[in-house]
């Protein structure tokens, strides 16, 4: 497999930034009860992450070490403020909607995080396509996500009914949870779960060992 | 030390990007401005149509909302107030709700009158009519009040009998989508049309109800369902709607409307 290749295609299921590194969930949570207003939100966050390591990578020969996060945040600020400027632009409506979770691509943990430890070290081609295969990992989950949110809390999927529900008439009683912004966590972590099951070197080695609790321990206790 | 690390390409390197930055930011954010307002335009011209039941075709917006006819009126006296252009009478967010934070132009509310936490009221705002041949057909009100999570903002359109609902259209508001935000749901908008606002003794009668409105009550034209889930949400909307159909909204101006429209229909008669 090429570099490049490997740079773009790794995050999307080996290194995926929400299911392996649980970074940026909180946007992951907010914005993913229709599918629509999501799939706009993955654009904004994969253009601002492709375009903030592509600048950062350009630039990072001149950047002073020990101003480099600030210089990063206002390359990434500015970048969100744009994004947020032409979808308001061009789309209203659903800028009402996700507006605030625009504008907080600022504070999400992908983009600096990138930036920081890959642009940095990185050529700006490469810088780009890992920002854009993060941007595709981060994607990829919340599609997954608000595609079970849509259809299962409102019945319907990009608006359209699917399932009619009982206020209007038809056969579904929508599922409130999935329309709750904690149904997110539930699923996301199914689809850690599967993931993880699926490629198996993800999982983590647990931090302690739980000790059992039987005679020869309460024993060798009441000793000490 | 790393040549980059000097005091003097610190300062140069902050300095020249804050200035490209800014200078793109504000390049675009010019750029954008205008395509931005036509569109926040069109969002609430939509709103206003549909709340009278105008809407037909999203594609006409303009062409249809020809047929309105904006006003300002002073809602301490009830009285227009043509010395506001509504042309150039607009607010930031709501149509006059930037007037309400200005002491000038608005009234402090105390406590037990604000119900539905606005704090301040302005004392004029800009009102709609939908006419045909010169005859009032709907009139349209602006109303906001707080909701769950925050003001919902929205227009109330009434018939020229000025008790009889045509339709409620909310265009801003943060209720959690599939509960409090069912106040989107065509279906339940549509339940408002034909409801009463007081009743034939002038008395206020108009709430949103807990559980479903019983079909053979004889309070059913002043009642509309209840949102499940949404509880406050509906409190919430009823609130609204007392506020603004009473003394420190729109009665006095409604109590004017009414002597007009029946000295015109007088006259036409």
């Amino acid at each position: 497999m090429s570099k490049a290749r490997e740079v773009l295609l790794n995050p999307i299921f080996n290194d995926n930034p929400i299911a392996l590194q649980i970074l940026g969930i909180c946007s992951a949570l907010a914005v993913t009860t229709n599918l629509y207003p999501t799939l706009l939100m993955c654009l904004a966050l994969t253009s601002v992450l492709c375009l903030s390591n592509l600048f950062v990578s350009i630039i990072r020969n001149h950047i002073p070490t020990n101003v480099r996060m600030i210089v990063q945040i206002t390359l990434i600020a500015s970048l969100v403020v744009l994004v947020d400027e032409v979808l308001k632009a061009y789309d209203y409506e659903t800028s009402k909607t996700i507006g605030v979770f625009v504008a907080l691509i600022v504070t999400n943990c992908i983009v600096m995080g990138r930036a920081e430890a890959y642009a940095m070290q990185n050529g700006p081609w490469l810088s780009f396509l890992d920002g854009l295969g993060n941007g595709l990992g981060y994607s990829l989950i919340l599609i997954i996500v608000a595609t079970i949110r849509e259809l299962f809390g409102s019945g319907t999927l990009f608006g359209y009914e699917i399932l009619i529900l009982t206020q209007n008439g038809g056969w579904y009683l929508g599922n409130n949870y999935m329309v709750l912004s904690s149904s997110s966590f539930i699923l996301i972590g199914l689809f850690i779960w599967l993931l993880r099951s699926w490629k198996v070197e993800q999982i983590e080695e647990p931090e302690f060992q739980v000790a059992r609790n039987n005679l020869e321990t309460k024993e060798a206790g009441t000793r000490v | 030390m790393n040549k980059n690390d000097t005091l003097l390409k610190t300062l140069f390197v902050g300095i020249t990007l804050c200035l490209v930055c800014s200078i793109i930011i504000s390049l675009t954010a010019v750029g954008l401005r205008d395509q931005q307002k036509l569109l926040k335009q069109k969002d609430q011209q939509s709103k206003i149509l549909s709340s009278a039941g105008l809407l037909t075709n999203q594609k006409n917006i303009e062409e249809l909302f020809m047929a309105i006819e904006e006003r300002v009126i002073n809602l301490d006296t009830g009285e227009y107030a043509d010395s506001l252009d509504p042309k150039s009478f607009d607010g930031k967010n709501f149509e006059s709700e930037d007037y309400s934070k200005d002491p000038l132009t608005s009234v402090q509310l105390s406590s037990d009158t604000d119900i539905s936490s606005l704090k301040r009221r302005e004392n004029f705002i800009k009102i709609y009519f939908y006419k045909e041949n010169n005859n009032i057909k709907a009139v349209i009100l602006p109303v906001r009040g707080l909701g769950l999570w925050g003001t919902l903002y929205g227009y109330l359109a009434i018939e020229p009998d000025l008790n009889t609902i045509i339709g409620l259209e909310y265009f801003s508001h943060k209720e959690t989508p599939g509960l409090g935000a069912e106040v989107d749901n065509p279906r339940w908008k549509s339940k408002w049309r034909g409801k009463k606002i007081r009743s034939s003794s002038g008395e206020f009668k108009i709430e949103v109800i807990k559980g479903l409105v019983n079909l053979e009550s004889p309070e059913r034209k002043y009642q509309v369902d209840g949102l499940s889930g949404a509880t406050i949400t509906s409190r919430g909307v009823s609130n609204m709607l007392t506020f603004w159909l009473g003394e420190l909204g729109y009665a006095k101006f409604l109590n004017k409307l009414k002597v007009e429209i029946e000295n015109e229909e007088a006259l036409n008669v």
